[in-house]
């Protein structure tokens, strides 16, 4: 199983230093270290690994370093802030892996973006020497950016130009939608491969501030205290996350609380949550206490990382089944102190970590289907799980029963913001918002009466219809089935963070597949190769 | 042959008279360009009278013009080579199509990233001897630093030239650019890292011209095998003139190794009578040589490999028709690779992606060659010691051998015997302040520094003790 756990005393390609409230995190790609053989990791560019430390320092930063305010994302190699993901390592992937990568490395700059919203810690990008691509991206991802003005180190974004495929990052729509640069200039940009320099890039809006090469590190140094300064105090001292590591068994993982089990040949992996065993914290000083063991942190790390190793390590899994187990009222117990303590910062940590958790669920580019059966724990966040999913099967049996939590109200929204009632109710908004707001627990007849069910099934059909409905869908066409999910599991308006992972799955994924980039004398093919990319200059 | 206008305010044979919008943009940066050779060229001697040659055209020997002349009043000028008009692209993927008289907006940026990068080296190394003529070690010297100081000069208005010809307002945003950043200057620094460092003594200088412009020799020939004629035209004869820097260089190691090698045959010790032991010259020649091989770009190189396919760059005397297939398609080349283990293996990569390292490989036998000839001079004089120009991996910055350690004969040690040794390769403190102590002032004519031989003949035919500069 692919080891998506990392730690700062080990990070090969990242310097994490706290000094107060404030914190330098400073790329320095080994290029010797890359995830997989066959590329060197040159000029600060990066893979999966690179990565996988960047999203574990943020995570540290929220957990383990609450104090700090502002995080200082620079670079410790004077000729590259960074070169973006590795040309090498995307020419050498499958198509699986890179739309995977980019997702991954999307939700890592989602987190930091999330965590200047929620968490009061604000990131500042320092780049200090050339910056293109998925670099330029992280720094979009930031809340300031500043730019060493040396007329020779600029931003850029050169996919088009270069590589014939798009920035895969979410790039083109923080550009016009977060930083909201006229489409014209953005257009400009996106073409030119060596991007812009200093006054333009500030005068386009692409960056926030410039300075002169002898002053950039002092500039953006008090620019960060002053920021901090102007941020309200944090708790002084965190918790230590400890690893969540799986165990891998003949057929699956093992979690404390989470298990999967693949069907290889059914192409089908039912993945099994557990609700909260034994005495739980229920105040923030508890869970202070508790560190990272406390079910509701746990738990959601664990199917995080789950998620990750079906993602990146079973592409020929077509379907996720849900099943949940439980105690309901423990978990609602759980859920109503966590929110009720949600001005704690921990409790309001963990709370954003079962957000996105959640939102890495409904982001899977499979499909998947709840079972509600007789032991089913459909309560809180479970049940966020079990909506989340593009099918319902309930049994009709007395003891299933759908109880609606206190986080259903808006703590765990999806991508494009809306809850999941909402989402599930558009052409009645107040159906989705009375359910959330009156928190019911709800019989299965009920339950379908309320429409949470797709199939409410009789205990003679349970078995031979879900087997049916599991074996007819792992029969369609698996790309046909990606793209209709990704555009019904997203109803109603969409945001930034909605419309990256949008393109991501549509346009993204369809330029990386097309001859035009990876075809034998496409773009990517091409980059780098004695020949020049030809083109098929049909426009779609 | 073009006409070349002399009378113009800016002397040409591009037909600047009947291009009023060119004129008009180049007239407005001509005083911005005067205005910074007043700051931050030769600014001490800018009242003296020099012996120079100006270019006055472009066919064989007419560009060779001598006279006094006070270096603000050079006439600086834009002259291309004259070549075909039905000039074909000898080499790349559009072989055999017509050479571009426009820029094709697909190489656009490309095309003006290496007119910016190479025409920002010419008033860089300006910058860099300014003042270094308060040192001569004659006037035979002096005139030379000032030849080769107003002709870089002259390369920038060439790159200018074609940025304002051929590429916009972009193309104007550039040529401003390019005397705004100042060598060595820490917010505003030279484009490429060799070009922002002081070069304070004599020895620097002639290392500098002698591999550094060698460098910008091959750059330059490259460029001038472009599809793009002109900027081929203008590289070509931007050559000519590079000619001259490299033989001072050339010869002013020469002459220093020459000198020491008569001391040490008449038994004395160089140091005791300001010369310059023959170990502190192979320092230098191993630091100047070495960063100049940092010039060409990596070794394996995907940008190499793109500006051969497009046709921007070729090899070196590629129009000669030396190379056996133009598209340097199905080839391979065999680059020497270090390994983690302390290890040098051997890789086959694609032709082209090696472009760089073909050019260097021409650039090294060119310098081998240098250094046999100054090697000649010390057989000549008996003395045993020779000047030995280090492997190509030694001391390397740039390109696949950074980051790994070699001694000068290219076998790999470690850090520590690295540490160790390599104050034996590369100049100490203790050899720049010697060296820098060497720089006495010598400018009575005919006389020469106790470091460096006469040259063999003076310049244009005049003797040896002409008077080269009048101070004023």
């Amino acid at each position: 199983m692919t080891d998506f756990h990392r730690h700062p005393d080990s990070y090969h390609h990242w310097q994490l230093s706290i000094e107060g409230d404030v914190a330098h995190l400073r790329m320095n790609v080994d290029p010797e270290y890359a995830f997989q053989p066959g590329y060197e990791l040159k000029l600060n560019s990066y893979d999966l690994g690179v990565d996988m430390e960047l999203a574990d320092a943020i995570q540290r930063l929220r957990f383990e370093h609450p104090a700090v305010k502002v995080v200082v994302v620079g670079s410790a190699q004077e000729r590259a802030f960074c070169a973006g993901a590795n040309i090498w390592m995307l020419a050498e992937s499958t198509h699986p892996f890179k739309v995977n990568f980019c997702k991954y490395t999307n939700e890592t700059r989602l987190s930091l973006e999330d965590a200047s919203q929620h968490s009061g810690l604000k990131s500042i990008c320092a780049i200090n020497a050339a910056c293109a691509g998925g670099g330029y991206e992280l720094a979009l991802a930031c809340d300031e950016i500043h730019l060493v003005n040396d007329n020779n180190s600029a931003v850029s974004l050169p996919e088009v130009p270069l590589l014939g495929v798009l920035p895969g990052t979410g790039g083109l729509t923080r550009l016009v939608d977060k930083r909201k640069v006229r489409r014209d200039r953005a257009d400009v940009f996106c073409t030119m491969a060596e991007g812009l320099r200093g006054k333009r890039a500030l005068a386009w809006g692409l960056v926030d501030a410039i300075w002169p090469k002898s002053q950039f590190t002092d500039k953006v140094q008090a620019r960060a205290k002053e920021l901090a300064a102007s941020l309200p105090e944090k708790a002084k001292r965190g918790i230590t996350l400890e690893p969540v590591h799986g165990e891998r068994t003949d057929t699956g993982y093992r979690y404390q609380h989470v298990q999967v089990e693949i069907d290889a040949a059914g192409r089908t992996a039912t993945i099994t949550v557990h609700g909260p065993k034994g005495a739980q914290p229920k105040t923030g000083a508890d869970y202070e206490r508790a560190g990272s063991s406390a079910w509701a942190l746990r738990c959601f790390r664990e199917l995080d990382d789950a998620l990750l190793q079906l993602r990146f390590d079973h592409e020929q899994v077509g379907l996720l089944v849900l099943k949940t187990r439980g105690d309901r009222a423990a978990l609602l117990q759980v859920e109503q102190d966590l929110f009720a303590n949600r001005s704690h910062w921990l409790c309001n940590e963990i709370l954003l970590q079962m957000a996105r958790t959640l939102r890495r669920w409904d982001l899977m580019s499979r499909s998947m289907y709840a079972l509600v059966d007789a032991e089913a724990c459909c309560a809180g966040a479970f049940f966020e799980l079990t909506i989340g999913c593009d099918r319902v099967y309930a049994l009709d049996d007395d003891r299933v029963q759908f109880a609606i939590g206190p986080l259903s109200n808006g703590a765990l929204p999806m991508s494009h913001g809306l809850t999941r009632l909402h989402n599930r109710f558009l052409a009645d908004p107040g159906h989705g918002q009375k359910l959330a707001a009156e928190q019911p627990t709800l019989a299965a007849a009920e339950a379908d009466e309320q429409g949470l069910c797709t199939y409410l099934l009789d205990p003679v059909d349970w078995e031979d219809d879900v087997r049916i409905a599991l074996e007819e869908r792992v029969s369609l066409s698996p790309d046909a089935l990606t793209g209709m999910e990704a555009s019904l599991r997203f109803g109603g308006a969409e945001n930034c963070d909605s419309k990256i992972f949008g393109r991501l799955s549509a346009w993204q994924n369809w330029i990386f597949t097309r001859p035009n980039a990876t075809g034998d004398e496409g773009a990517l093919t091409r980059y780098g190769a004695p020949e020049s990319a030809k083109f098929d200059w049909r426009r779609t | 042959m073009s006409i070349v206008d002399l009378e113009a305010k800016i002397p040409n044979n591009v037909g600047l008279r009947d291009n009023k919008r060119l004129m008009m943009a180049l007239e407005r940066w001509q005083p911005k360009f005067l205005d910074w050779w007043a700051k931050l060229g030769p600014t001490d001697f800018n009242q003296d009278q020099i012996y120079l040659r100006t270019a006055i055209g472009v066919g064989q020997g007419g560009w060779a013009h001598f006279d006094y002349v006070k270096m603000p009043d050079y006439r600086w000028g834009i002259f291309l080579a004259d070549g075909p008009a039905d000039r074909k692209i000898h080499f790349g993927d559009q072989l055999g199509e017509n050479a571009w008289q426009e820029v094709p907006g697909e190489f656009r940026n490309r095309l003006r990233r290496l007119i910016v990068t190479q025409g920002d080296t010419e008033p860089a190394s300006v910058e860099q001897q300014r003042q270094l003529g308060h040192c001569c070690p004659s006037l035979y010297d002096l005139r030379s630093l000032f030849q080769v100081n107003v002709e870089e000069g002259r390369h920038l208005w060439a790159m200018v030239y074609l940025l304002q010809t051929h590429f916009g307002a972009d193309g104007r945003e550039e040529a401003e650019a390019m005397l705004e950043r100042h060598s060595g200057d820490a917010d505003n620094p030279r484009i490429l890292q060799a070009f922002n460092y002081p070069v304070n003594n004599w020895l620097d200088f002639f290392c500098f011209t002698a591999f550094m412009d060698r460098d910008g020799k091959y750059q330059l020939a490259s460029l001038a095998e472009s599809s793009f004629d002109p900027l081929a035209r203008t590289t070509q004869f931007m050559l000519a003139e590079e000619a001259y820097h490299l033989q001072t260089g050339e010869n002013g190691v020469g002459r220093i190794v020459k000198r020491t090698g008569e001391l040490m045959a008449e038994g004395k010790d160089p140091r005791t009578v300001g010369a310059i032991p023959l170990d502190v010259v192979q320092r230098f020649v191993n630091f100047w040589f070495t960063g100049s091989m940092d010039l060409f770009g990596g070794e394996d190189s995907t940008n190499a490999a793109e500006s051969f396919a497009n046709g921007l760059k070729g090899r070196y005397r590629e129009s000669d028709g030396i190379y056996k297939d133009p598209k340097a398609l199905s080839a391979t080349y065999t680059l020497e690779v270090p390994t983690e283990d302390g290890k040098v293996v051997t890789r086959d990569i694609p032709l082209r992606r090696a472009m760089n390292a073909v050019l260097l490989d021409a650039y090294i036998a060119d310098c081998k060659r240098i250094v046999e000839r100054w090697n000649r001079d010390l057989e000549k004089l008996g003395v045993q010691q020779r000047i030995e120009l280090p492997d190509h991996k030694f001391n390397r910055h740039q390109g696949v051998y950074a980051g790994f350690r070699f001694t000068p004969q290219g076998k790999p040690i470690d850090e520590a015997s690295w540490t160790h040794q390599h104050t034996e390769w590369l100049p100490t403190q203790a050899d720049r302040d010697y060296v820098q102590s060497c720089m006495k002032r010598v400018i009575e004519p005919g006389k020469f520094a106790n470091y460096i031989a006469p040259p063999q003949q003076g310049v244009n035919n005049q003797p040896i003790e002409f008077e080269y500069v009048k101070f004023h």
